[in-house]
């Protein structure tokens, strides 16, 4: 168990190796050296997973400390990673997908001049990734939760020439900044609370000390939710991870769909305890993730850029994770972060593999029929849409349906009935996307179409291993059969007492016969398939029907189409003043008092002599005038007291 | 006292005494040696600089007041002592190259950064009002010189001036509210003047409350507290590169170690009356100094009003008062500088290629020039900024927490909330050191060259940002002990 | 204890007396004429305003200004040797080091030429 510090070690050597010493190696050594540290990471996670399940599961929970990193009085703060079946699987998932990506990755950068330095962020990525996900304690933690954010930036604006790439880089920085705040004073206020960082010492004393609903807990749970809403895209801070498409797409698949901005969850899922132990703060957690996950599918309707359709479908499918940790189901949301990093990852390297093909080109408007030109990256979308859309037996099928049984059967009426209604807008919007990509007459045009080749074998390899997962991901949790739920089981210890607290407060608990289960989920097959048949009928049957539509519902149409103006109000309500306010306090203090009236250092090369004496006493009478006022205002202030 | 105890008694002063004597050697050395020879000066001042800080170490730590009550050398001054001489030498370091390419002012400018280094060790081992004004104008005497080195330049002549005029105004308060402290106890020796206030009706005197309002004038004056920072951006930017430095972490340093001195020892008796004040000058300080760094174009001055809202959170710790609040005042104080010297540092290597060299595009693709300066760059912000694992981090969280602990809990989120906000400002040099810039896709550029003076002082800045960020214990131990010493 | 101020309150009257008178005369006496060189912040006559390129006699300056600083350092010297006899051996090694840094400064100025007036 020792050997965990290895798994974001190896990357981490990656990065320096191709960091420092990058530009001097052959593209094939960067890649070698980028892909190997992965592998090295995976096969360390494979040998500590083998491990764990030789222990008996409430023997599951491991914690090195590598070092006490401080000891103040009482409380100490130590350098400690958390081994329990619920890190394992997300180290798993971190490696197992990032590997592939990174392989796919080298089919897809190969002609770019950044390579190395690509590669590089990428291996920095994981790192930090897997220190977020390994963290024993909050400080830990938030060390990943900053450096994969440093690392996204970093990744976003790889094309900083693009203006609108630097741009987006800088919007994934200032909304995720809100996040951190949050985030930031969650951990001052658990410190401050439990004298402690240590995931399980305050876990422990939570139970202990503090009574369901107390304010404190509230507190601090909804900060981290704060943080977590800023990480992984929920509403209202959403609005960053669209743009973030203008990266490459494998850093759209790794970051901005499978591992990073799972971290909400993750962290949510973490501090289960927590959360049960703050009624009001999931019941927040179920309401903005299951809304989320209604309001992006409903965007994802009528985008036109592929990566954009996948990008509002992650803020959704996080949603639904969101609204599965609300309610109570860690292990449904868990389950479907899993699966979701499997299709998801799929679906945008299909995606990149369409771009890469067409040349850039990344408008469905300009595709179409892509199916015989493209056979492997047919399929393999395919199977990704068939899973994110909850078809069975696909991966998607099991891990949504167990979120939307969990929340009906927790009460949540109306959560379920938004919820169903979003999944079947999911299966309608990632059927549009196949049918107007894949089918059809083609779009192109005659030099793309000229070009137009299949993915080479480093990127299909990648992209027939994800199928096969989006395919079978999800047997590990069959629901209905006698022992077919061992994800579940294998999950539990971490649960535990998150459940027992929640059924002590609630309706928890009670399960319905098999009957109803399978009614349920017949009901949410039928729904996908509704959605998928409304595709067909207007993408291929009767193509001009959705223009139509389009032009009968034109108000509401448009509304989508520009994501319900949430960007034009951010801009009109917080961008816009926030900008004025800095630019008047900038005119204010900064050039009236110092650059302008009495203009500075800038003015003594731009003004003549004469000018500049004259300048140089006002300044200087100013300042001082500014410490007279300091002392009268600190003289006042010692009076008041 | 007898010569004999006397020369006892300089043991305690001996960080100074051999500060001092290395400045009057180089003196000597300059006015008599060859040209040629003047490149070893700065040599010199190293070896000094590194004696003294030896000879700290060395020396006993006994705590008793020296020379009539004027001086003490207790653990606490040698705490602040290490820390001011860390920054001295990372700045001579620094100053190297540049010294021995301008040639001209080279065995002043040393001279006076070793004179300035004893007055800044005499106001942390200060007990007595006199002692500290001597220290407070060796040093800011010293540093207007400094400043204004450079007498070609017009934008260090105009920081110059500025600095003494305002300087003098700064001191003038600071004298003048001696004298109303004087008036108030009879005395100007801190364990006097706490032993008459005492904790009974005495402090409830108009001339104590004038007294230490100038008082404290003075010293947030040096200290660059809103309101009292106006001339900070245009003389740290007009000076000497390596001098901003040194202005920005060794003299607050020495101002902090005799503020907090004051108020500990000296004038515990009134500082509940001064919270208030006190809390206000670090809110709007911090603030004031973020808002403003944000809109900052320039990198030299978009620091020096990062070290305003970094002064701001060192009050926070002022503020909180307590042991605990001084200890993390102190391990902030040495994460402060060496991360703060180091940015300013890297900002000298990148000056010497390019003319100017502040903007933020000068420091465009700067990771691919030279990895090593880019890396300790991106390191130093990154600790500013407060992120974990650095040096930085550390300082705030023991900070924010002590004062969380004394009940500032409101204060503390202010702080929360500036740190995130600075964080935009900082990180955003980061990117732009990781971005190719636009010069460099025409072709190659040349790669940085590093002096071994800039390489040590790049290294071991940057060592120290790591090692007290990721092995704090040693640094928080010796904090605390220093803390034990004060009254 | 506030009979201990009227003296100082005494002292600040007169004074406030005398000043007042002065001003009042000089108000009402003195012809007012308004020439360039009253208008000027340095009664000295310095001229603030104008070019950097004007020639002035910086040794002058430079001979004041070293003439002051070691008058003062110099001033030092009187009391001490009003109390030489009960500062001892003590007082008298402190004396010598203090002088022999003001020797110290003086030997540099004279290699440096700040002595030098041509």
């Amino acid at each position: 168990m020792d050997s965990a510090w290895l798994i974001p070690a190896f990357p981490f050597a990656g990065f320096l190796i191709n960091g420092l010493w990058g530009r001097r190696l052959s593209k094939k050594r960067v890649g070698t050296v980028a892909c190997g540290a992965m592998a090295l990471a995976f096969l360390t996670a494979l040998r500590l997973f083998w491990l764990l399940l030789q222990q008996a599961p409430d023997r599951r929970i491991w914690e090195p400390v590598y070092y006490t990193w401080i000891a103040v009085g009482e409380f100490s703060v130590r350098a400690s990673f958390l081994l329990d079946p619920l890190s394992m699987v997300m180290v798993l998932v971190v490696t197992g997908v990032g590997l592939l990506i990174h392989i796919y990755s080298t089919g897809y950068m190969h002609d770019d001049p950044g390579y190395a330095r690509y590669f590089a962020y990428l291996n920095l990525f994981a790192c930090a990734m897997l220190l977020l996900v390994l963290a024993g304690n909050l400080l830990v933690l938030f060390v990943g939760w900053e450096g994969v954010g440093l690392c996204s930036y970093l990744l976003i604006g790889f094309w900083y020439e693009k203006r609108s790439a630097s741009d987006a880089g800088k919007k994934a920085f200032i909304v995720n900044r809100i996040g951190d705040f949050g985030f930031l004073l969650a951990i001052f206020l658990t410190f401050w609370t439990f004298g402690t960082l240590q995931f399980s010492e305050i876990f422990q004393a939570a139970v202990q000390r503090f009574q369901p609903g107390d304010m404190v807990l509230t507190g601090i749970t909804l900060l981290l939710f704060v943080g977590a809403v800023g990480k992984s895209a929920q509403l209202p801070l959403y609005v960053w991870l669209p743009d973030a498409m203008e990266g490459p797409t494998p850093v759209s698949a790794l970051i901005h769909a499978a591992t990073m901005v799972t971290a909400g969850v993750y962290m949510v899922a973490r501090c289960s305890v927590l959360y049960a132990l703050a009624p009001l703060s999931m019941g927040v957690v179920a309401a903005v993730g299951c809304a989320t996950a209604v309001f992006a599918a409903t965007i994802g309707l009528v985008q036109n850029d592929i990566k954009r359709v996948l990008a509002y479908s992650t803020v959704s499918q996080l949603g639904y994770m969101f609204l599965g940790c609300g309610v109570g189901a860690y292990v449904a949301g868990i389950f479907h972060l899993m699966t979701h990093a499997f299709f998801k990852a799929l679906l945008f390297l299909g995606a990149g593999s369409v771009i890469h093909a067409l040349g850039g080109e990344q408008d469905i408007r300009r595709m179409g029929g892509l199916r015989r030109w493209l056979p492997v990256t047919f399929w393999t979308f395919l199977a990704g849409s068939l899973a994110i859309a909850g078809i069975f037996p696909f991966a998607g099928f099991f891990s949504k349906d167990e979120i939307l049984f969990e929340t009906l059967m927790t009460g949540h009426g109306l959560l379920y009935t938004l919820a169903l209604g979003g999944a079947a807008l999911t299966a309608f919007y990632m059927f549009r996307l196949v049918f107007r990509t894949f089918f059809g007459e083609s779009r192109m045009d005659p030099e793309t179409a000229h070009h137009v080749h299949e993915a080479p074998g480093a990127m299909a390899v990648p992209l027939t291993i994800l199928a096969v997962l989006s395919l079978v991901g999800g047997w590990v949790q069959v629901p209905i059969l006698e022992d077919g739920k061992r994800f579940a089981r294998f999950l539990s210890p971490v649960f535990e007492s998150a459940r027992g607290i929640l059924a002590g407060t609630s309706e928890h608990g009670t399960h319905p016969s098999l009957w109803v289960e399978g009614a349920l989920m017949g009901l949410s097959v039928m729904v996908a398939l509704a959605g998928i048949g409304v595709a067909y009928r207007w993408y291929v049957a009767d193509p001009q029907r959705p223009e139509k539509v389009a032009a009968r519902f034109s108000r509401a149409y448009r509304w989508l189409l520009h994501k319900y103006y949430v960007d034009e109000l951010y801009q009109a309500v917080v961008v816009e003043p926030l900008k004025r306010l800095a630019e008047t306090v900038h005119e204010w203090v900064d050039r009236a008092v110092i650059d302008g009236a009495v203009d500075g250092a800038g003015a003594l090369f731009r003004r003549a002599g004469a000018v500049l004496r004259r300048i140089q006493t006002g300044l200087v009478q100013h300042y001082a005038l500014s410490v007279l006022a300091g002392v009268c205002l600190l003289i006042l202030a010692a009076l008041a007291v | 006292m007898s010569v004999v105890e006397a020369l006892y008694q300089c043991s305690g002063l001996l960080a100074v005494l051999i500060l001092f004597a290395t400045g009057v050697l180089i003196l000597l050395l300059d006015a008599f040696s060859p040209l040629g020879r003047k490149g070893r000066l700065g040599g010199v001042a190293v070896a000094g600089t590194a004696a003294a800080l030896f000879a700290a170490w060395q020396s006993e730590s006994p705590g008793e007041p020296l020379f009539f009550e004027m001086v003490v050398w207790d653990r606490y001054a040698l705490f602040v002592t290490s820390v001011i001489l860390l920054g001295a030498l990372l700045v001579l370091l620094l100053s190297l190259e540049g010294r021995r390419r301008d040639g001209a002012g080279t065995g002043e400018y040393y001279a006076l950064v070793l004179f300035a280094a004893t007055g800044m060790v005499l106001m942390a081992q200060a007990v007595h009002f006199i002692m500290i004004f001597l220290g407070l104008e060796i040093l800011s005497i010293s540093v207007y010189v400094l400043v204004g080195l450079p007498r070609h330049e017009r934008r260090a002549n105009e920081a110059a001036l500025k600095y003494v005029l305002l300087g003098g105004f700064a001191s003038g308060f600071f004298l003048y509210g001696l004298t109303f402290l004087y008036g108030a106890t009879g005395s100007l020796s801190m364990t006097a003047m706490a032993s008459y206030l005492g904790t009974g009706e005495r402090v409830f005197n108009s001339y104590l409350l004038l007294g230490t309002a100038l008082v404290l004038a003075g010293f947030a004056f040096k200290l660059a507290l809103v309101p009292f920072h106006l001339w900070t951006p245009d003389v740290y930017e007009g000076a000497p590169t390596p001098i901003t430095a040194y202005m920005a972490v060794g003299v607050k340093a020495a101002v902090l170690a005799a503020l907090v001195r004051t108020f500990r020892e000296a004038l515990p008796a009134v500082v509940p009356h001064w919270t208030t004040a006190l809390w206000i000058l670090a809110a709007v300080t911090m603030t004031v100094g973020n808002v403003m760094a944000l809109v900052q174009q320039s990198v030299k001055r978009m620091l020096a009003y990062s070290s305003i809202a970094h002064a701001g959170y060192l009050m926070v710790a002022v503020v909180a008062g307590t042991p605990s609040g001084v200890t993390a005042l102190l391990v902030y104080l040495l994460a402060y500088t060496v991360m703060n010297v180091g940015a300013f540092g890297v900002m000298v290597v990148g000056q010497k290629e390019r003319d100017g060299g502040e903007l933020l595009q000068d420091f465009e693709g700067l990771g691919f020039r030279c990895p090593l300066v880019g890396a300790a760059m991106a390191l130093f912000l990154f600790s500013l900024a407060g992120i974990p694992p650095t040096a930085g981090f550390l300082g705030k969280l023991l900070v924010f927490s002590a004062a969380v602990e004394a009940g500032y809990t409101w204060l503390v989120i202010l702080a929360v909330i500036n740190s995130v906000v600075a964080a935009y400002y900082y990180l955003r040099v980061v990117i732009a050191i990781y971005r190719r810039s636009e010069a460099a896709e025409a072709g190659p550029e040349p790669a940085i060259r590093l002096s071994g003076g800039e390489r040590a002082a790049l290294i071991l800045a940057g060592l120290l940002t790591v090692g007290v960020g990721v092995l704090p214990q040693g640094f928080w131990e010796m904090a605390r002990r220093a803390v034990l010493a004060l009254g | 204890m506030t009979a201990v101020y009227i003296p100082a309150l005494i002292y600040l009257a007169v004074t406030m007396g005398v000043m007042a008178v002065i001003l009042f005369l000089s108000a009402r006496i003195g012809r007012r004429r308004v020439t360039r060189e009253k208008m000027l912040p340095y009664e000295c006559g310095m001229d603030p305003l104008g070019t950097l390129e004007i020639h002035f006699p910086i040794k002058f300056y430079v001979v004041a200004m070293i003439f002051i600083i070691f008058d003062i350092e110099t001033v030092f010297l009187y009391p001490w040797a009003v109390v030489f006899r009960d500062l001892g051996w003590f007082g008298f090694v402190e004396m010598l080091l203090f002088t022999a840094v003001i020797l110290i400064g003086l030997v540099y100025l004279f290699r440096k030429g700040a002595l030098e007036w041509e």
